[in-house]
């Protein structure tokens, strides 16, 4: 599989987000109003003006000490995105697949499409829609910059390494490699998304503990991947509206 | 940092204490990161589970305070399991020297105190002598008077019961962290600490930092690479500004303030101790170069031997009277001054017991507050509970250029001064700091001349004010006089310098008046090979000294005390890691150091054949006797580290000792000085910290969208068992309150914090950044700074802001 991708080692992220400032700076994009909710995540979600935020998890570990998991949630760029797929009814150009990268890219005429049937599509819970004009938006891989031989700018930020970004076969490579180093530390670690999409997660422990959509099974058995990312987003329609129930309740 | 950045790669163990480098430093996490890929351990002792603990291989929990006590534990340890480098220790170290006679602790009190003046008379913190005058050793280490012995003796004490009951930290944890980092004691691998404000903002910091140097002198960690103690710096610059003489105790390059102790120069320049060892280098012994080619640099040619280089000029203190950052508040509350010139800082944020420091600006005639951003510091009259109309203080508000908009160089932590250009010019009327001082100095010289009644107008006069060009601030004139001139041809061993060029190194600098240099420790920083801070090649191939890249003090040495990384015959004690090593071959068949620039030219202690060298030098340079202290006989407060509570604490009970809190400590007595131990009104330990999003207290970050969009507000962070205790759920507002103020944050009720259980009761701790302000935002909070208390070390005067007592409700 050709074009380019992300390796985020959540085992190397301090939180520090840069990352997730990197990208408001170079996307230039307005700080939201916050409040502290009790956490020392803000925002709490991702946004039309946020496309990329750091989920922190809090657990009590299995020696008795807690655990903190940080999870640089972005748009994961499937390599067959069910958001395109939503849009082609009414929008058919709305989105597209970048040639050189694999970029899902979203573009002004996605403004015909049904924004809600399109956020519903995402498995990961990714695009958000300006409440004025309905438009979309998310993480867009810094294609221009890309195009012009530079790293995204959330990956140019990280001063750890958790952030990697490069030819799509090289960051298996990267993250498989990885992954068998922090096998022994991690016992329960694993790599995500690394047969479907653009951006591969290695975590420490089970997804579910980073972020509710941290990781989806997209095939099960028997089943082609299209058909199984259609199955995820006709669900997710109530994974959102329970999303939302739980969103109300800790803020 | 005795070492730099870089070489946290080449660690075996770092212990992260007193520190929280994720957050506040975390561009250092690169090379921890390199360092665990290569298998190091990394541990972190935090009083709250932070995000540097979640990166780290092992999280131990303290209360605040404590630290000695956990660091006493583990040289106990060291001691006791023979974890120790005894080579290293007997070589390189003062663990053999005899202390006298007179010298004990006792009960938590060490020989000479006086109640009356709560200071310690040091008379019998000493070595015995030789008869020519050298310490008296004792190799074996079996001398019960010998330094090791009674390093030993004075933490046998600090039993893992003892010790756990007073930091709170399980006995199993303890021991992991013990065994963990003395695993670093073996020949060859190297143990790294980082730390930073979390050990010394205590009544106790001095001696926080010295448990664990004598923790890595006993492990043989020091000069090695991934080793050192390393002080992470909370603001780019600050090592540069402590270089560069900002404290009231020094001038620059660490020599004294000269006070009514040393009257002339010629008693300044007899002041330091002689050695009668022929191999101790007893580097101060040239002192006399630095500070006459300091004076004229200052005085220029108005300095002459006649009028001793213009010594009289300099301003002197009252000998042993304090001078810091609490005295001047206490003072100005007290209406002792008319002026103050606020630069670059916003004290009535910053300093300990903010109600105090605001009320003591209200004291003040005239404020000038040179700054980017308006902050609490030039808006103190119109502040919480302040009625402008009664507020006297007339206040002067200067705009200054941020970093990119002038040209100069900063300090790192890791001694690396590095040279940046202007990228912008400064918006509107701002102004580059430097061009704000070389006009304020041009006024003063001018209205001196004019004032034919002017009071000592000498200093003022004879200053040497050369650092413009055309009118203009000139960072390269400076940095240049930094590093100094010859005045008139000099030849030095067969090699003539001419006059005007500038001095290759301090080893050149001349006590007669035919050198200058700003600061001696930067002497060679900017030679005639060019600016040397503006360097950037990096190194090819190597541990990361990367000597090519800016220059580092003192001499672009990486690694100082680099001559203990190595034998006796020069050998490395780790091949692979090797910082320097002595090169039979090299230097023409006289045999040279390679690698790191050692610590002085000289041979390894012994020839290859095994006999005594006598032309080597000990490695310790910078000490009398040329070996490193264990006994450090020179503070205000101890050799030896002793734990005591901080000046606010939740136990009426020292368990090492009869004495609670540090009998040298300040305190102060102005109507806002208030200290509370032990009341019920304020049951829970109180600390104060940063996170990675707001820098200082935020007067640059809280105007920055994307970061308070990151960090909106003030927080508390409290374990679960205290909110149930409280009624408070997590994003309550609640009310932190201490003996001196109170302010409003939201809790963030976690599992990161947990009670301790202290002296068999359950203790809570909490915790609170100061980054938070009145001025903006207006829903952000106010500063930590609200509770903390004025008290600090006997020492610096650091203030006692990570450990006090508060109360916590819900609103």
């Amino acid at each position: 599989m050709s074009g380019k991708a992300f390796f985020i080692d959540t085992t190397l992220c301090t939180a520090c987000r840069g990352c997730q400032i990197a990208c408001k700076q170079w996307n230039q994009l307005p700080a939201t109003k916050t409040t502290n909710k009790g956490s020392h995540q803000n925002p709490m979600d991702l946004s039309f003006n946020t496309y990329k935020v750091v989920r922190f998890q809090e657990h009590m570990g299995p020696d008795n000490k807690p655990v903190w998991y940080f999870f640089p949630d972005q748009c994961r760029h499937c390599v067959e995105p069910p958001c395109k797929e939503a849009s082609e009814d009414d929008a058919p150009d709305g989105i597209y697949l970048d040639s050189s990268t694999g970029a899902v890219i979203y573009t002004d005429k996605l403004r015909k499409a049904d924004t809600k049937k399109i956020i519903e599509s995402c498995p990961f819970n990714i695009p958000r829609a300006d409440e004025k004009s309905g438009r979309l938006s998310k993480c867009t891989m810094c294609v221009e910059r890309v195009h012009n031989g530079l790293l995204p700018a959330c990956v140019k930020t990280c001063p750890t390494g958790a952030m990697q970004f490069g030819d799509r076969d090289k960051m298996v490579t990267a993250a498989n490699a990885r992954l068998a180093q922090v096998k022994t530390r991690y016992p329960r670690a694993q790599v995500t998304g690394i047969d479907d999409l653009r951006v591969f997660y290695l975590l420490a422990d089970e997804p579910k503990n980073y972020h509710l959509y941290a990781s989806v099974d997209v095939a099960p058995a028997r089943m082609d991947r299209k058909m199984a990312m259609k199955r995820i987003a006709r669900s997710l329609g109530d994974l959102s509206r329970e999303w939302n129930i739980i969103h109300k309740l800790a803020g | 940092m005795t070492n730099h950045w870089i070489d946290l790669r080449n660690s075996d163990c770092i212990l992260i204490m007193g520190s929280n480098a994720a957050e506040n430093h975390p561009i250092s996490f690169k090379w921890i990161t390199d360092a665990m890929k290569r298998g190091a351990k990394v541990i972190s002792v935090d009083p709250r589970f932070t995000r540097t603990s979640s990166k780290a291989d092992f999280y131990a929990a303290l209360r605040s305070g404590t630290d000695i006590a956990f660091l006493g534990g583990m040289i106990k340890y060291i001691i006791e399991n023979e974890k120790f480098f005894k080579d290293y220790l007997v070589d390189y170290t003062d663990a053999s020297f005899l202390v006298s006679e007179g010298f004990e602790c006792k009960d938590g009190l060490f020989s000479g105190y006086d109640k009356e003046s709560k200071k310690y008379n040091k008379a019998t913190w000493a070595f015995v002598k030789d008869e020519k005058g050298n310490p008296k050793k004792d190799p074996t280490l079996q001398d019960p008077r010998c330094v090791f012995q009674l390093l030993k003796t004075h933490y046998s004490r600090y039993n893992l019961d003892t010790v756990s009951a007073t930091t709170g930290t399980p006995k199993e944890d303890l021991l992991k962290v013990y065994e963990m980092y003395s695993a670093t004691g073996e020949k060859g691998k190297a143990g790294t600490i980082m730390y930073a404000m979390g050990w010394t903002q205590h009544t106790v910091g001095v001696q926080n930092i010295r448990a664990m140097s004598i923790i890595q002198l006993l492990l043989g960690n020091m000069g090695v690479a991934g080793g050192g103690v390393n002080a992470l710096r909370g603001e780019s610059n600050v090592q540069g500004s402590t270089d560069q003489g900002i404290l009231f105790h020094i001038l620059p390059g660490y020599l004294s303030t000269p006070s009514p102790a040393w009257p002339t120069l010629a008693d300044y320049l007899k002041r330091r101790p002689k050695s009668a060892d022929p191999l101790s280098a007893n580097w101060w012994q040239n002192e006399p170069k630095y500070m006459v080619s300091l004076l004229k640099s200052f005085f220029g040619d108005a300095a002459t031997p006649e009028n001793s280089f213009g010594y009289d000029w300099l301003p002197k203190v009252d000998t042993g009277k304090p001078y810091t950052w609490l005295d001047i508040f206490d003072e100005m509350h007290k209406g002792n001054f008319t002026g103050f010139i606020s630069w670059g800082q916003n004290p009535a944020a910053s300093g300990a017991n903010s109600k105090k420091t605001r009320a003591a600006l209200a004291k003040l005639d005239w404020l000038v507050n040179v700054n980017i951003f308006h902050g609490e510091t030039s808006s103190f009259w119109k502040g919480p509970d302040v009625d402008p109309g009664k507020v006297k203080t007339e206040v002067f508000f200067l705009p200054c250029a941020v970093s990119v908009e002038k040209e100069g160089s900063i300090t790192n932590s890791g001694r690396w001064m590095q040279w940046r250009y202007k990228a912008v010019e400064p918006r509107g009327e701002a102004w580059p700091d430097g061009e704000i001082i070389v006009e304020l100095m041009n006024r003063l010289k001018e209205l001196y001349k004019q004032d034919k009644k002017a009071i000592f107008p000498e200093p003022i006069l004879n200053v040497k004010w050369d650092y413009a060009t055309e009118g203009k601030f000139d960072a390269h004139k400076l940095a240049k006089e930094i590093n100094g001139y010859f005045l008139k041809d000099v030849t030095i061993q067969d090699k003539t310098y001419k006059k005007g060029e500038l001095v290759p190194g301090f080893a050149l600098l001349q006590a007669d008046g035919s050198t200058s240099s700003g600061n001696w420790l930067y002497c060679n920083s900017y030679t005639d090979k060019g600016n040397m801070a503006a360097r950037r090649t990096r190194e090819k191939e190597g541990i990361g000294l990367h000597p090519q890249w800016a220059w580092c003090w003192p001499v672009n040495r990486r690694i100082i005390y680099n001559r203990a990384s190595v034998d006796k015959f020069g050998n490395p004690w780790n091949k692979e890691r090797a910082v320097i090593r002595w090169d039979a071959a090299a230097g023409e068949g006289k045999g040279a150091w390679v690698g790191d620039v050692p610590d002085g030219p000289w041979p390894p202690m012994l020839k290859a054949d095994g006999a005594p060298n006598p032309a080597t030098k000990y490695p310790f340079i910078m000490k009398p006797e040329g070996f490193a202290s264990m006994f450090g006989g020179g503070l205000a407060d101890g050799p030896f580290p002793e734990h005591y509570e901080p000046i606010e604490c939740p136990v009426e009970k020292n368990l090492f000792s009869a004495q609670l809190t540090n009998p040298t400590a300040p305190t102060y007595a102005t109507s806002d000085d208030i200290y509370k131990s032990c009341d019920p009104r304020y049951p829970f330990v109180g600390t104060t910290y940063r996170v990675c999003e707001h820098w200082q207290t935020g007067l640059m970050t809280r105007w920055q969208p994307w970061l308070l969009e990151a960090q909106p507000q003030l927080f508390v962070e409290m374990s679960h068992e205290l909110a149930k205790l409280r009624g408070i759920n997590n994003g309550d507002r609640v009310l932190v309150e201490s003996a001196r103020g109170k302010l409003e944050a939201v809790a963030i009720v976690t599992i990161r914090f947990r009670p301790f259980t202290v002296q068999g009761s359950v203790i809570h701790e909490v915790g609170i950044p100061w980054h938070y302000g009145w001025v903006y935002p207006k829903d952000g909070g106010d500063s930590a700074n609200l509770l903390t208390p004025s008290t600090g070390d006997p020492n610096t005067r650091i203030p006692e802001s990570k450990a006090f007592m508060v109360n916590v409700k819900k609103i």
